[in-house]
């Protein structure tokens, strides 16, 4: 089986299963004042310093969530509603947003009544700073904070993070980033981004699911979603998932440190599948900014395929990939990060991601490959329905 | 696989009958919560929930074929244009025609499939002809009677050989957890079960008369014809009796002139029937023979002389049947005790003729 979805989530590392497996074995809550709490706070403490250091954080700055998903909302609903006041009540988000994000957003717009600028974005799928600029000049006061992924996890395309904190910057705005899909696969320096917030995730860089964080500069604040102990900064309650935290700890420190190569490894690894599909069939359409895009990633349209016919054929011949993102209804609408992009519905609806990760060789490169063009055969001959 | 008990078991009796079995789930609407909701319906996230359980259970890979578009053009207006026109459409067998054993088997076969195997209780011979069921209760060869042979020769019915209360204590025994999930009955596309509802949704509402067809005289008004079938008893809202002290039934749709005409059963009786163009199922017939007629789902079955004319079929009656409303499908039968009746052919009911004294009078809607 050629596994080829490593965005939707990758396998543990090994060396995170180690130090889940071990730290699950030992008693402790985090929380208490005994030997076995201090033992559970020590593993906690040390993980969060570890991840810190890896991203340029600081150990203050860094809240262990359940999620991503969680790491998100918290960032997106509690700095809005801190923030929110007499004439200042607007979110600024991208069209490319993951649902975490953009369902927050669109919840805050209908539910509490925010205001929501989105930001849009190129032919490749790259946020227009133009248009933000444009935005702050006239209505920078009304505010609460901008939130713009770092790399979005359908195309791959990275965002110009560092220019947009620049740009709010002078007016005091706090910058959320999604680095979801970027953490231990591009440079992430959380320090030199300007980011007042960002997001990561577990069981995106070999962590186990379950986790996240969110890197949160001191000076801001966010209101909690969850109430209750108030382990972490009294903005996020919960025990602490110890084990959980170690093994998050574990990931985040080895795939920031192997970053540079693995990143090399995969981007050939991948220029070798898109050059090879392109030359199977001539047609497809390789999505995304060409250069400045996630390692792993490569997302094609097929004219004339439906992706979700594509989708079970490759399965059926043992490569497992994906059609857009995920739809809890397993009903497909087209991606509204390629209709965004400009794409038009069918298109939209004709696009596979492919996406590398840690343990991808040549080998399952090769079962695409393999695969594809009887795949693209079947599929066209099924049409658009 | 809809999610319920005879998908799945069907899916399991194609797995151990040696076949390659891919399951399939039918995404007909886009917005899933907007049809029916609970345990009962079709087309439901839960529903959906239920079949992929199913297929985890019978080792199969498991999809959601989205045939929202398709299936609301094909099924859903077709059904408010037949209501609109004064007819009684049958969705189920509309849905059979153009999604399942055409949409979706279309798509099939271009994906490398050979064949749509479903949960419907009907037989195929080896001879390829469409045969009822063993068990009468559950026969649906009456849905099915719309497949062509060439669609017939790519499906497969693995139920048919089975009374119901069998398949589901097969279902127990494989372990499938919707073995006890109640059947659906209703109109899966109608979430509350409210047809009149739905149609006057759409249809919109307006004040019509409601005429003693015999004497012409107004009984009382209503709020939209497309709300009534022919043969319909209930829900007239008529206060007054007739003058007999009988029950009055819809005789006829009048939807140009949005009236409903009445009067009493005898008045339904029909023996004369004549359909557009059919289907043939089996090996294309002509001039006259005899066999037997259905008329609705799990209706009445009436011996008949059927005529081959030019773009229908006319079928005279041995006896005569009462409320036959335009738009459900006379399903043409060759009986056999034996194997079970073979569908010969079928056609939409574009008129019924009623069975009075030698004049002829249509019980058809005028129409729009």
């Amino acid at each position: 089986m050629a596994y080829l979805d490593h965005a939707a989530t990758t396998p543990m590392l090994p060396q995170a299963l180690d130090a889940y497996v071990r730290t699950a074995q030992s008693l402790g809550n985090a929380s208490s004042l005994h030997g076995s709490g201090r033992t559970a706070r020590r593993t906690v403490e040390e993980a969060r310093e570890r991840i810190a250091e890896a991203l340029a954080a600081k150990p203050g700055e860094v809240i262990f969530t359940g999620s991503g998903t969680e790491a998100d909302n918290l960032a997106v609903k509690g700095i809005h509603w801190a923030r929110r006041a007499d004439g200042r009540n607007r979110v600024v988000t991208t069209a490319i947003e993951h649902h975490a994000v953009a369902d927050a957003v669109a919840w805050l717009g209908d539910h509490e009544k925010a205001d929501v600028t989105e930001l849009p974005v190129d032919k490749i799928g790259r946020i227009d700073t133009a248009v933000l600029a444009e935005l702050l000049d006239e209505r920078a006061g009304e505010i609460t904070v901008i939130t713009c992924m770092w790399a979005n996890n359908e195309v791959g395309t990275l965002q110009p993070i560092a220019e947009i904190a620049a740009l709010a910057e002078p007016h005091g705005i706090p910058v959320h980033t999604d680095a979801i899909q970027a953490v231990g696969h591009v440079p992430v320096d959380f320090a030199a981004s300007g980011a007042a917030a960002l997001t990561l995730s577990g069981h995106k860089l070999g962590g186990p699911t379950g986790t996240g964080a969110l890197l949160l500069r001191r000076d801001v604040t966010a209101v909690p979603l969850l109430h209750g102990g108030g382990q972490e900064r009294e903005i996020r309650s919960g025990t602490l998932d110890v084990p959980g935290i170690a093994a998050l700890a574990e990931a985040v420190v080895h795939a920031v440190r192997t970053q540079e190569t693995e990143s090399q490894r995969l981007a050939l690894l991948r220029d070798d599948l898109v050059a090879r599909l392109r030359l199977a069939v001539p047609d497809a359409v390789y999505n995304g900014d060409p250069e400045l895009r996630l390692p792993g990633n490569a997302h094609l349209s097929f004219p004339g395929c439906e992706g979700d016919a594509l989708l079970m054929l490759l399965d059926a011949a043992g490569v497992e990939c994906a059609t857009g993102s995920a739809c809890s209804a397993g009903i497909a609408q087209p991606s509204h990060v390629l209709l965004a992009m400009g794409a038009d519905p069918d298109d939209a609806r004709s696009s596979l991601r492919f996406t590398l990760g840690w343990p991808t060789t040549k080998a399952d490169v090769d079962a695409l490959v393999a695969a594809l063009p009887e795949a693209v055969r079947r599929a066209k001959s099924a049409g658009l329905t | 696989m809809s999610g319920g008990v005879d998908s799945a078991v069907a899916a399991a009796r194609a797995v151990e009958a040696g076949h390659d079995v891919t399951g399939v789930h039918l995404a007909l609407s886009k917005n899933p919560q907007t049809y029916r909701t609970g345990a009962r319906g079709c087309c439901t996230i839960e529903d959906s929930r239920d079949a992929r359980r199913a297929a985890d259970v019978i080792g199969i890979p498991f999809y959601v074929w989205d045939m929202a578009e398709r299936f609301h053009e094909d099924v859903v207006e077709d059904f408010y244009s037949e209501y609109a026109a004064g007819r009684t459409p049958n969705p189920c067998l509309r849905c059979n025609e153009k999604i399942k054993f055409a949409a979706v088997l279309d798509r099939a076969m271009a994906l490398g499939f050979d064949a749509v195997a479903t949960g419907h209780y009907a037989r195929k011979g080896d001879d390829g002809l469409l045969r009822r069921a063993v068990d009468p209760g559950k026969d649906q060869s009456y849905v099915l009677a719309v497949l062509t042979p060439a669609q017939l020769a790519h499906s497969m019915f693995p139920l048919g050989d089975t009374p119901k209360d069998q398949v589901r204590v097969e279902a127990e025994t494989r372990g499938l957890a919707v073995a006890r999930k109640p059947d659906s009955h209703d109109i899966c596309f109608i979430a509350d079960g409210d047809t009149a509802g739905f149609l006057k949704n759409r249809l919109g509402s307006a004040t019509g008369d409601i005429v003693d067809q015999a004497t012409g005289e107004v009984l009382g008004s209503h709020d939209g014809s497309h709300q009534f079938t022919v043969g319909q008893r209930h829900g007239l809202g008529l206060k007054r009796p007739a003058a007999d002290g009988k029950p009055r039934y819809v005789l006829s749709i009048t939807p140009v002139d949005n009236r409903v005409e009445v009067g009493p059963r005898e008045a339904l009786r029909v023996d004369r029937i004549r359909t557009g163009k059919p289907v043939w199922l089996a090996a294309e017939r002509t001039g006259t023979f005899e066999a037997e007629i259905q008329l609705r789902a799990h209706g009445e079955v009436y011996p008949a002389t059927v005529t081959v004319e030019d773009d229908g079929l006319s079928a005279r009656l041995h006896r005569p049947a009462f409320g036959v409303a335009a738009g459900q499908a006379l399903v043409v039968y060759d009986p056999d005790a034996a194997q079970g009746d073979a569908v010969l052919a079928s056609g939409t009911i574009d008129t019924a003729l009623r069975a009075t004294d030698g004049t002829v009078e249509s019980l058809e809607t005028a129409g729009v």
